[in-house]
C-alpha cells in the first residue's frame, strides 16, 4: 500500500466503476486519480457522460448495486480506504464525515417530512441528540444558512419553500453533523444566478468558517474559476487535466480543456463573429475510441493518438496533464511524418 | 439604413387566472406578463432575459397565441395577429416558428426525422407532394445531419442532434420569425457552440429574425444585436448589446450581470452585487417598481410609484428606475 499524504483528506486512486448491461461493460469512470487537500476545494468538470457524477457517487459508495460496480481502486478517507468499509461503518461515515449536496433539491429532500425533522434526523443518528436538542440544532443550522425567520421554517415542509431556500436547507442538512468533506454535485444548476451567487457565497463562507474540504461537480466553468483551488477535467471517465485553478484557465495544456474553454460564449468579453467550436461530439460508451478518447474530436490528432492511449503525466509543477503533444513521443512522430512525406 | 419592424408588441398583459374557493371561481391572477411593449426589427436578433418566473417563455408563447394574452396588441408585418380567428393564426404560423428548450419533449417520438418535418410541410403545404423528400433531404442537410438518418427516431439521436431537427423543423415552413425559446440551454458547452453558430448562419442564409429566449448571459451577449431585460412581468432595461452589457444601468440588471461567475482567474474581479431574498411571487407584486423588495438603491417613493422606461442615450437604451429620471446615474 502506498504512504497517504498526512495533508490529504482523500485520496482517489485508480478509481474504475464500471455497469454492466445488456449491450455489455459500460465503464463509466474509468482510472481516476485525484486527491483533496485539507481544507481545500477541488471542482471536477466535465460535459454529460464524462463519469463525473459517477465518481461523486462512487466515493460515498452510493453506485447501485449489481448495475454497477466499482471495480477496482481504492478512495482513501482519512488513511482507510472507503472500498473496504461494511454498509453499517459506511452509514456512519455518510452524513456524518462526509456528505453531499444534490442538484435539484425538490426530489432529494423528503416531501413528507418538515425541514426542521431532515435536519434533526441525522442529528440524532450521528451525534445521539435527543429530539429537543436536535430541533435547537436544527433551528442553529437553519439560521446559519441565511434563512429568514428559522423557528418558522424549521416546522415547513420542502414544497412551502422556493428553489433557492431548498437548497439552503439542503446545505443545512449536509453540514448539520459538521462534515470534513463535502461534496456538491452541481449544487446551484437548477438556480437563477442571483440565486446561485447567493449559494456559492455561502458555501465559500461556511467552509471558511467550518474548515470544511469540498468537492465540487459541475459542468460551469464559471462557478470552477470562482470557488476551486485545484481542478480535474473529465472526458470519457478519464482525467484529461489536473492543474491547480489558475493554470486550468490561464493556460490550458489539453485540446479538449482549450476546447471547452473557447467555446464558453462570454458575457464580459465583447467578441465578434463565431464561437470557436469543438467538432462532433461525445462517442457512445460503447464505441470509445481505441487510443486516446478525444481522438475521434481533436485537431491535433496523429497516428499515435489513435493507436494509444496517453498516460497522465505529471509536469514540474504537479500538474498533470494525459496527452502525447505534452510528451517526447510527439516530437518524434512529427519526425516520421515528414520522413513518410 | 432604415429599419423594418416586422413585430410590434404594445401593452401585452398575460394574466392566468388561479381557481380556488368554494365554487372554483378565479380568485386572484398571475400576472405573467404586466404591460411589456417592444419592437423588433427585421434581420436582427433580439433577446429576452430575466431569471425564472419574469415572463420571457410567456412572452414569447403570446406572440405566437399558444396562450391567447389578456390584452395587448401583437403586430406582425403590420397584421395584428390577436385579431385572427383560429385558422388563421395557424397559416400564420408559418411565418413565425418557435424553436423549445428540450427538443425530445417537443419531437413525437413516434414518427421518423422524414415524417415529422414532412408533417410540417404538408400542413403549412410549402411544396408540392413531389417535392417533399428532396426539400426533407435539404433541410437536413442545411443543419448538418446526414439525409441517411432521415428514417430514424429522435430518439437515436444525440440532444444536439435533436436540438438540429428541432430548427430543422421550424425553418420547413420558411418563417420570417423564429422565436428560440431557451432553444440551447439543456446542451453540453461544446454542442451549444457548435448549435450557436449554426444558428448564426442560418439567419444570414435565410435572412430571419429572431426572438430569443434566454436566461444564459453569455450566450444571449453573443447572439444578439439587442437585449430586453425583464423582472416578474416587467421590462426593466431594454438596449443595444454593446451599451447594455458594457453599462447597465438598471440596478436589477447591474446585480444580474455582476452575479455570473466569471471564467477570468487573472484579472481582478468586480465587486459582486450580490441581491437579497428571493424574487417575490408574481401573484401579488411589491406594488411601485417591483424589484424594490431587493433593490439595493430603493427610496421611498419606489414603493408606491411605478417607474417609467427612461431613455438613456441615442442607441435606444432606455431603463425603468426613478434613478434615472435625469439620464444615466453615476454608480461609482
Amino acid at each position: 500500500m502506498t504512504i497517504s499524504n498526512q495533508e490529504n483528506i482523500l485520496e482517489v486512486r485508480n478509481l474504475c466503476t464500471s455497469f454492466f448491461t445488456d449491450e455489455g461493460e459500460v465503464k463509466a469512470v474509468d482510472g481516476v486519480d485525484f486527491s483533496i487537500e485539507k481544507g481545500k476545494t477541488i471542482g471536477i468538470v466535465g460535459e454529460s457522460g464524462s463519469g463525473k457524477s459517477i465518481t461523486s457517487l462512487s466515493i460515498m459508495r452510493l453506485v447501485q448495486e449489481p448495475a454497477g460496480k466499482v471495480v477496482d481502486g481504492e478512495i482513501v478517507f482519512k488513511g482507510e480506504n472507503l472500498l473496504t468499509k461494511t454498509k453499517k461503518e459506511m452509514r456512519d461515515i455518510r452524513g456524518n464525515k462526509i456528505s453531499m449536496i444534490f442538484q435539484e433539491p425538490m426530489t432529494s429532500l423528503n416531501p413528507t417530512l418538515t425541514c426542521g425533522e431532515q435536519i434533526a434526523e441525522s442529528l440524532r443518528i450521528h451525534q445521539k441528540l435527543n429530539r429537543k436538542e436536535a430541533r435547537v440544532k436544527a433551528i442553529e443550522m437553519l439560521k446559519l444558512v441565511g434563512i429568514p425567520s428559522p423557528e418558522k421554517r424549521v416546522k415547513q415542509y420542502p414544497f412551502e419553500l422556493s428553489g433557492g431556500m431548498r437548497q439552503r436547507v439542503m446545505i443545512a442538512i449536509a453540514l448539520a453533523c459538521n462534515p470534513e468533506l463535502l461534496i456538491a454535485d452541481e449544487p446551484t444548476t437548477a438556480l437563477d444566478v442571483t440565486i446561485q451567487a447567493q449559494i456559492l457565497e455561502l458555501i465559500k463562507k461556511l467552509q471558511e468558517e467550518l474548515g470544511t474540504s469540498l468537492m465540487i461537480i459541475t459542468h460551469d466553468l464559471g462557478v470552477v474559476a470562482e470557488m476551486c483551488d485545484r481542478v480535474a477535467v473529465m472526458y470519457c471517465g478519464k482525467v484529461v487535466e489536473y492543474a491547480d485553478v489558475k493554470t486550468i484557465f490561464t493556460d490550458p495544456k489539453h485540446p479538449y480543456t482549450i476546447g471547452l474553454l473557447n467555446s464558453v460564449p462570454r458575457h464580459d468579453l465583447k467578441v465578434e463573429g463565431e464561437l470557436s467550436v469543438i467538432k462532433g461530439s461525445v462517442p457512445s460508451p460503447f464505441e470509445l475510441p481505441s487510443g486516446c478518447r478525444f481522438v475521434t474530436r481533436c485537431p491535433h490528432a496523429r497516428e499515435i493518438c489513435h493507436r494509444e492511449l496517453p498516460a497522465l503525466e505529471t509536469k514540474e509543477d504537479g500538474n498533470q496533464v494525459r496527452c502525447w503533444i505534452h510528451t517526447d513521443q510527439w516530437e518524434k512522430q512529427a519526425e516520421a511524418v515528414s520522413t513518410h512525406e | 439604413m432604415s429599419k423594418k419592424a416586422l413585430l410590434e408588441v404594445n401593452n401585452l398583459k398575460q394574466y392566468f387566472p388561479i381557481k380556488g374557493g368554494l365554487f372554483g371561481g378565479t380568485v386572484n391572477h398571475v400576472k405573467a406578463v404586466d404591460d411589456i411593449s417592444f419592437v423588433v426589427y427585421e434581420g436582427e436578433t433580439v433577446s429576452v432575459v430575466g431569471e425564472s418566473g419574469c415572463g420571457k417563455s410567456t412572452t414569447g408563447r403570446a406572440i405566437l397565441r399558444l396562450d391567447d394574452p389578456t390584452s395587448g396588441d401583437i403586430l406582425f408585418d403590420g397584421e395584428n395577429l390577436l385579431g385572427l380567428n383560429k385558422a388563421k393564426m395557424r397559416k400564420k404560423r408559418k411565418d413565425l416558428q418557435i424553436i423549445f428548450q428540450d427538443p425530445y419533449a417537443s419531437l413525437n417520438p413516434r414518427q421518423t426525422v422524414r415524417q415529422i418535418l414532412e408533417e410540417a410541410l404538408e400542413i403549412q403545404n410549402v411544396v408540392s407532394r413531389k417535392e417533399r423528400r428532396q426539400k426533407v433531404e435539404d433541410l437536413l442537410q442545411t443543419v448538418g445531419i446526414g439525409a441517411h438518418q432521415m428514417d430514424r427516431y429522435p430518439h437515436e439521436f444525440s440532444g444536439g442532434q435533436r436540438q438540429r431537427i428541432g430548427i430543422a423543423r421550424a425553418l420547413s415552413v420558411d418563417p420570417k420569425l423564429v422565436i428560440c425559446d431557451e432553444a440551447v440551454s439543456a446542451l453540453d458547452v461544446s454542442i451549444q457552440a457548435q448549435v450557436l453558430n449554426l444558428l448564426k448562419e442560418l439567419q444570414q442564409k435565410f435572412q430571419l429574425t429572431y426572438l430569443f429566449i434566454s436566461h444564459d448571459l453569455g450566450v444571449v451577449r453573443h447572439i444578439s444585436d439587442r437585449i430586453i431585460v425583464m423582472y416578474l412581468g416587467k421590462i426593466v432595461e431594454i438596449g443595444d448589446k454593446d451599451s447594455l452589457f458594457e453599462n447597465p444601468q438598471h440596478p436589477y440588471t447591474r446585480a444580474l450581470l455582476s452575479a455570473i461567475p466569471s471564467i477570468n482567474v487573472g484579472e481582478k474581479k468586480k465587486e459582486r452585487i450580490i441581491l437579497k431574498g428571493d424574487v417575490p411571487s408574481p401573484i401579488d407584486p411589491p406594488a411601485g417598481c417591483r424589484f424594490h423588495t431587493r433593490c439595493p438603491y430603493a427610496m421611498d417613493r419606489c414603493a408606491v410609484e411605478e417607474p417609467k422606461l427612461h431613455s438613456l442615450s441615442e442607441v435606444e437604451h432606455k431603463a425603468a428606475c426613478h434613478l434615472l429620471e435625469d439620464g444615466p446615474y453615476d454608480y461609482s
